[in-house]
């Protein structure tokens, strides 16, 4: 019988997951995801004023801060029929870009890099090698070897304290580090670079948002009113701040993150082989240039590639019958309908039921309800979300810029384009969609100020404000591509109120349980062939786990005061972007 | 690494590699235990206390959360959290950032538990189900309640980081379908010092941090278990835009003229009137803005149920004066009892002449809460 390992808490993710993974004669024959928390987000929106729900919802992720607040202001001005100002559209994309870079810069170094980097090795690397190195990749200033000697010194002294904090019983010497120890090095310097920078790009938030995490919307446009002749509004002084944020931001990326980045992945190629799934990969889309209503402005394309076909890319429906969800492996009552059936996120239910085990336990019952998660499908399949995912539809959709930095970051490492269906393939294109990232948000910026130049200085359009202006019922969709894949959600308003309100994230579609038919979702299925040297030390789950870049934070219940399972109409989701 | 735990560097060790004798240590702890208002018999101990402190071990839980108060307390500009994490504690416990998972990470907790047992400063993020037998919170197969329960018996002080971990935040509002529970109306024996915010000011979550580290004693607190230094005052007597409420100034709706103006945002919504925060004074992200400042209401995020307090673009009917302390305080006894059994080197409280000085000031914003009514 296979040995079912099992990985609780998976950290440097948001939120609480847990992997059990049946291992045998090394490799993973069959794998587990669950989500064990909730909150029931969806539930406590309804009722309350369409215009207030973004706060709330925002609230489903502090990592990926915006994207819930973003896909809920478009979701209610996509019912009302609200057209937001162009300067406020530069402003969210702006916010979103500044977003991208914080999150995947954070995301490579804080998150991922400790499962390729071994950070005590790096006291054997000879700072001046490391020097060379670093300057032979990149023109980023800080690369003497001084430099790197001090923070090599400023390690030393932390592992002989004793005290080894964050990095106590790290993967240290396993056999599948491969790094020399110059790379260690140059990778925990700039380990702890990319965490003094991180607090900087976020100010865009701060500028526009006033603060980060969580930053604030509004409804038919953004609150930060443009005035360039008063200290009341964004003027000269608060814009030149923005921009300069975004070119640091973007010289980071360019100059730190993806030479790294490619110097690292060319020691693990391997694993352009292995963490590869089933093959099927979505994208909204985003970054609307003119206008949410115009999918073809977008800068990432969306659409559907089913089984690995580039040629052939789907269109994608929110409103239709293609998006459903299921619970037959969640702990949730089952449809009434059936065990079996699937509903539109529009006229979903969910009714909270834990049934696993009780705690504390040891193993879930995976042949029962195992998860939190709901398992979302598109026209009853299992669909792949991400940057990978973004790529491989822009670049099956002919966009040259795509198609560019791919072919780039694929000559550079010199692989096959198969790899991309990897580990490594999601890893590197997380990098890779950066930089075309880095650059649009400048883009979006250069738009922004040459309308004030022309005299146009809107930022909300405050028409449909008023609720006695709405009719008494309405639906929407607010849809975006968040850092970690595609993320929509879905509200009815009636009377003035939120009926109805249901997301469906990103880390729902990958760390879902299994369907009804069997079909495994992303992160069991690339689970599956994955070597692992030592079931004691899972190194090898955890790297195609995080090559996902989990966000495991809000589920959905919901009960009357008295404890009794009321049937209502909700969805649940788990995870954010 | 217990193996290694005889070679860490203490105070002592860390203040004579930068260049000072024994003597001036000594200098130190007589000062030290003299600010810290003990009898001066316990020079010895304090300076011993010092030689033998490693960094404060700190155990870092994660529950029903959104991590927006990791990612805020990796914004702090001042210390930045590289400083924090691998010069004045040790980290040794947090789901964000370890870099071990699964048993490894577990036993990395187990050990400093067992190791500092009594020493170590336990952070909560995140609320707590009791709903369901807390079945809606599990971790390494355990409910949330019973890590937390485990994980405070042997703390130090505890800090609840937030507002899921101080009053359960927006899983708690109306209807709260899991049960969402705040830390202190679980633990009910420890010192726990409450940092309210949705999320809390990234630059006050280092504060508090180094505040224990560099004095060696919890932060005075309010009545309602928050550090008096952050959040004593309300953004609305902080806030820049004060002089156009006082003068009648305000916006009537976004984007309007008088919102280009900058005028006071208290008719669209702002919640500052009755929101206790550092956000006017030390403001976001090392003092770039606010959200007032960029065109936004307050929502309120550091007061308990502002998820519940009524629609956030709807103007407050009233502004709330000292009602509000009034019940803090009631509350707040409570944690004041639990305080008293506290933290090995808090021996400070506020002392007769601080209460007089602040009961002044507390009778002189009373009366500019009138003045403000009227």
């Amino acid at each position: 019988m296979a040995n079912r390992i099992v990985v609780d808490p998976i950290t440097r993710i948001e939120g609480h997951l847990r992997i059990e993974a049946e291992i045998k004669d090394g490799k993973i024959i069959d794998a587990f995801s669950s989500s064990t928390m909730v909150r029931g987000i969806e539930e406590i929106v309804k009722g309350r004023d369409p215009r207030d729900v973004w706060a709330f919802v925002q609230r489903t992720c502090g990592v990926c801060t915006t994207v819930h607040a973003l896909s809920s202001v478009r979701s209610v001005e996509d019912a009302l029929g609200i057209a937001v100002p162009q300067n406020a559209e530069m402003v969210r994309n702006i916010m979103e870009g500044a977003l991208y870079m914080h999150d995947h810069v954070v995301h490579f170094y804080h998150l991922h890099a400790l499962d390729w980097v071994d950070v005590v090795n790096c006291l054997k690397a000879d700072p001046k090698q490391t020097s060379e190195l670093a300057q032979s990749i990149s023109k980023w200033p800080k690369s003497s070897p001084g430099y790197f000697s001090d923070v090599q010194k400023r390690i030393q002294k932390f592992v002989e304290s004793g005290q080894l904090g964050i990095f106590a019983n790290g993967y240290w010497g396993h056999p599948q580090m491969k790094l020399p120890a110059e790379v260690n090095l140059l990778a925990v310097a700039h380990y702890l670079e990319a965490l003094e920078w991180q607090k900087e790009i976020v100010k865009v938030h701060t500028i526009f948002g006033g603060k980060n995490p969580h930053p604030n919307y509004l409804v038919g446009g953004m609150a930060c009113a443009i005035n360039t002749e008063s200290p009341g509004g964004l003027n000269a002084e608060r814009l030149a701040y923005v921009g300069k944020l975004l070119k640091e931001g973007r010289d980071f990326v360019n100059q730190v993150y993806i030479p790294d980045l490619l110097a690292i992945a060319s020691f693990y190629k391997d694993w352009g082989a292995i963490g590869q799934g089933f093959g099927n990969y979505m994208s909204y889309g985003d970054f609307p240039t003119n206008g949410y209503a115009d999918l073809s402005s977008f800068k990432f394309p969306s659409g559907v590639i089913l089984d690995r076909d580039l040629s052939k890319i789907h269109d994608v429906d929110h409103r239709g019958d293609q998006i459903e969800e299921f619970v037959n492996n969640s702990w949730y009552d089952n449809y009434a309908e059936g065990k079996d059936v699937g509903k539109h996120p529009w006229d979903g239910e969910t009714n909270i039921k834990y049934s696993g085990p009780k705690p504390p336990y040891t193993h879930l019952n995976v042949e029962e309800k195992y998860s939190f998660i709901k398992t979302p499908r598109w026209k009853g399949l299992a669909m792949e979300v991400g940057p990978l995912a973004r790529l491989l539809v822009g670049y099956g959709r002919g966009n040259k810029e795509i198609q560019d930095v791919v072919n780039g970051g694929l000559k550079h490492l010199n692989v096959p384009v198969d790899a991309l269906f990897s580990t490594l393939g999601r890893t590197a294109a997380r990098g890779l969609e950066s930089q075309l990232v880095a650059d649009w948000t400048i883009e979006f910026y250069d738009t922004l100020m040459n309308n004030i130049k022309n005299g146009d200085e809107r930022m909300a359009n405050m028409d449909k404000w008023d609720p006695k202006t709405w009719p008494s019922e309405a639906k929407g969709v607010g849809f975006m591509e968040a850092p970690r894949g595609a993320l929509a959600h879905w509200i009815k308003i009636k009377d003035g109120k939120t009926e109805n309100y249901q997301q469906v994230v990103p880390s729902t579609w990958n760390a879902s349980p299994r369907d009804p038919k069997g079909q495994r979702s992303a992160y069991e299925s690339t689970l599956i062939g994955t070597p692992v040297a030592d079931p004691e030390l899972p190194l090898e789950i955890i790297r195609t786990i995080h090559s996902f870049d989990p966000c495991i934070a809000c589920a959905v219940h919901l009960y009357d005061e008295h404890g009794k399972h009321i049937s209502q109409v909700q969805n649940i989701s788990s995870c954010d972007s | 690494m217990s193996d290694k735990s005889d070679t860490r560097k203490t105070y002592y060790e860390s203040i004579i590699k930068q260049g000072y004798n024994r003597r001036d240590f000594l200098k130190f702890s007589t000062y030290m235990t003299a600010f810290m208002g003990l009898q001066s018999s316990m020079v010895g101990q304090i300076a011993k206390s010092l030689e033998t402190t490693p960094r404060m071990p700190v155990i870092w839980e994660h529950f029903q959360e959104c991590t927006c108060c990791s990612e805020s307390f990796i914004r702090s500009d001042h210390p930045i959290v590289a400083d924090i994490i691998l010069d004045k504690i040790s980290l040794d416990y947090t789901l964000t950032l370890m870099a071990a998972s699964g048993h490894q990470a577990e036993a990395a907790k187990q050990a400093t538990m067992k190791k500092y047992h009594g020493e170590y400063i336990l952070c909560v993020e995140g609320s707590v189900p009791m709903g369901d037998d807390g079945n809606y919170c599990c971790i390494a197969g355990k409910t949330a309640k019973e890590a937390l329960i485990e994980a405070a018996e042997g703390a130090k002080a505890i800090i609840a980081w937030g507002s899921c971990a101080t009053n359960g935040c927006v899983q708690a509002a109306k209807p709260n379908p899991t049960g969402a529970t705040p830390i202190h109306k679980i633990i009910k024996n420890k010192p726990i010092i409450r940092v309210p915010g949705c999320p809390p000011i990234g630059e006050v979550m280092a504060g508090v941090i180094v505040h224990v580290v560099a004095f060696g004693r919890l932060p005075e607190l309010d009545r309602m278990g928050r550090p008096k230094a952050f959040y004593s005052k309300r953004v609305h007597d902080s806030c820049y835009r004060r002089p156009y409420f006082d003068a009648g100034l305000f916006a009537e709706s976004f984007d309007d003229q008088n919102a280009k103006e900058g005028y006071c945002l208290y008719k669209v919504g702002c919640k500052g009137p009755m929101t206790y925060n550092s956000c006017g004074t030390i403001k976001w992200n090392n003092g770039v803005s606010y959200p007032i400042q960029s065109g936004h209401g307050c929502i309120g995020c550091s007061e308990e149920g502002f998820w519940d307090n009524g629609p956030f673009y709807e103007r407050m009917t009233k502004v709330p004066g000292f009602g509000e302390e009034h019940n803090a305080d009631t509350v707040g006894k409570v944690a004041a009892g639990a305080l008293a059994g506290g933290i090995a080197v808090h021996a400070v409280a506020a002392n007769i002449s601080k209460r007089k000085e602040l009961m002044k000031r507390i009778n002189r914003g009373k009366q500019n809460e009138k003045n403000i009514d009227s």
